[in-house]
């Protein structure tokens, strides 16, 4: 299957709302839920699901949704995640991949870490646009959003003392950056550090700080005045 | 899973060259982040042990690989729970400012091998690991992140080459 028929089965509208549904849970979704969120019916949820699995936007599997095991839990229902395998359609073909992974390899190899973050910080700047820093998270979300971050909110593990919006931090689902990073991770994760603090601005009402998980962005964004530690 | 994974654990050792003492204050961020890294480390999942030094908290004091290279050595149960610890916990942070405190390696500077699952590597056995990461590039005895190999193949590989190399997994 090629990338660019992938990449056409998201023309259809139903199936790409529920692509969109699936990639934002963060975890396997079945059939019928998928169903309900896209307001269609559960067979042509099931049809348009297998689709996208077929060319390689989704995997499926299957689990038993009851969360129970052994005779008498049912049987086990098909469940769908968004893929891990990268689809990309350039005409004519490029390459940039190879072309960061070579340029990565040679500014490790060189110790170029700290000329790499500099121009990372002035083209966050150069994107943001305006003198003033970002306003809040909001705005960050949103510009993160378009930026391929797919940002989404979460409670703050340590709010003391805070409440509302500034309870919560902005956590990224997605890298715009995953398959060089995973090679280079602290030459790169540290670029999309220093973009991402160019983009928001460092000294206005939120910041991006590093605190990496598994499978998610490396940063984390949050309101400047929760930590002043 | 497979079943050998359960029979090996990887092993893994980093050499860091300070730029400058470990009391100068251009390396005091780097010596704050010791404790609460490690500490991490120790609650990671998939961490089985990690070298220290008699009656300190870390190996920074010994100094096998030279006067001013500080040692990493630590035991994981996979390499997954290895990388995860490296690049996605508090360490990353460590390690984005890494030129700040340790002078780039030319040559290579991390190195991961598979050892049977109970058995803790000594100093000596694991910089011989470099070495010969250093003089044969990639191999199943010894490797790195972007080019790793599987137990089994360190097995396969063990299999076929004479005892005297293999006697560090044995």
């Amino acid at each position: 299957m090629e990338d660019i028929d992938a990449i056409a089965a998201l023309q259809d509208p139903v199936r790409r709302r529920l692509y969109e549904y699936v990639v934002a849970q963060d975890r396997e979704v079945g059939r019928n839920e998928a169903a309900e969120a896209a307001g269609i019916a559960r067979t042509l949820a099931a049809h348009h699901l297998d689709r996208l699995a077929e060319v390689g936007l989704l995997e499926s599997g299957s689990r038993r949704l009851s969360g129970r095991s052994g005779p008498g839990a049912g049987r086990p229902a098909k469940v769908y995640a968004r893929a891990q395998a990268e689809l990309s359609v350039s005409l004519p073909a490029r390459d940039y991949r190879t072309a960061a992974e070579l340029l990565a390899e040679a500014a490790e190899q060189a110790g170029l870490d700290a000329g790499l973050c500099a121009a990372a910080r002035r083209r966050g700047e150069v994107l943001r646009g305006s003198a003033a820093p970002c306003g809040g998270l909001e705005e960050a979300m949103e510009m993160l959003a378009a930026r391929g971050y797919e940002p989404h909110l979460e409670d703050a593990e340590d709010g003391e003392e805070v409440s509302g919006a500034a309870a919560s931090v902005v956590r990224m689902r997605n890298c715009p950056f995953h398959a060089v990073a995973e090679r280079f991770p602290p030459l790169v994760c540290g670029m999309n550090l220093a973009l991402l603090e160019g983009l928001f601005g460092t000294d206005g009402p939120v910041r991006a700080r590093m605190d990496p998980r598994p499978g998610e962005c490396c940063v984390v964004v949050e309101n400047s005045k929760n930590n002043i530690d | 899973m497979t079943a050998s994974a359960h029979a090996a654990h990887l092993a893994h050792l980093n050499v860091a060259t300070l730029r400058h003492p470990l009391d100068d204050p251009r390396t005091a961020p780097f010596v704050e982040m010791l404790d609460p890294v490690n500490a991490s480390a120790d609650a990671a999942p998939g961490f089985v042990w990690r070298l220290v030094e008699e009656g300190a908290a870390d190996a920074t004091g010994l100094r096998p690989a030279g006067d001013d290279v500080i040692v990493t050595l630590s035991v994981w149960e996979t390499q997954e729970a290895l990388w995860d610890f490296t690049y996605r916990s508090g360490h990353l942070e460590a390690m984005q400012r890494r030129r700040e405190w340790f002078e780039r390696h030319v040559e290579a500077h991390l190195v991961l091998w598979w050892v049977p699952v109970g058995h803790l590597p000594s100093v000596d056995e694991a910089l011989e690991r470099l070495a010969d990461l250093r003089a044969h590039g990639p191999s199943p005895r010894a490797f790195t992140f972007a080019s790793s190999y599987t137990a089994a193949e360190a097995v396969q590989h063990l299999q076929a080459t004479p005892p005297t190399q293999a006697q560090a997994i044995n």
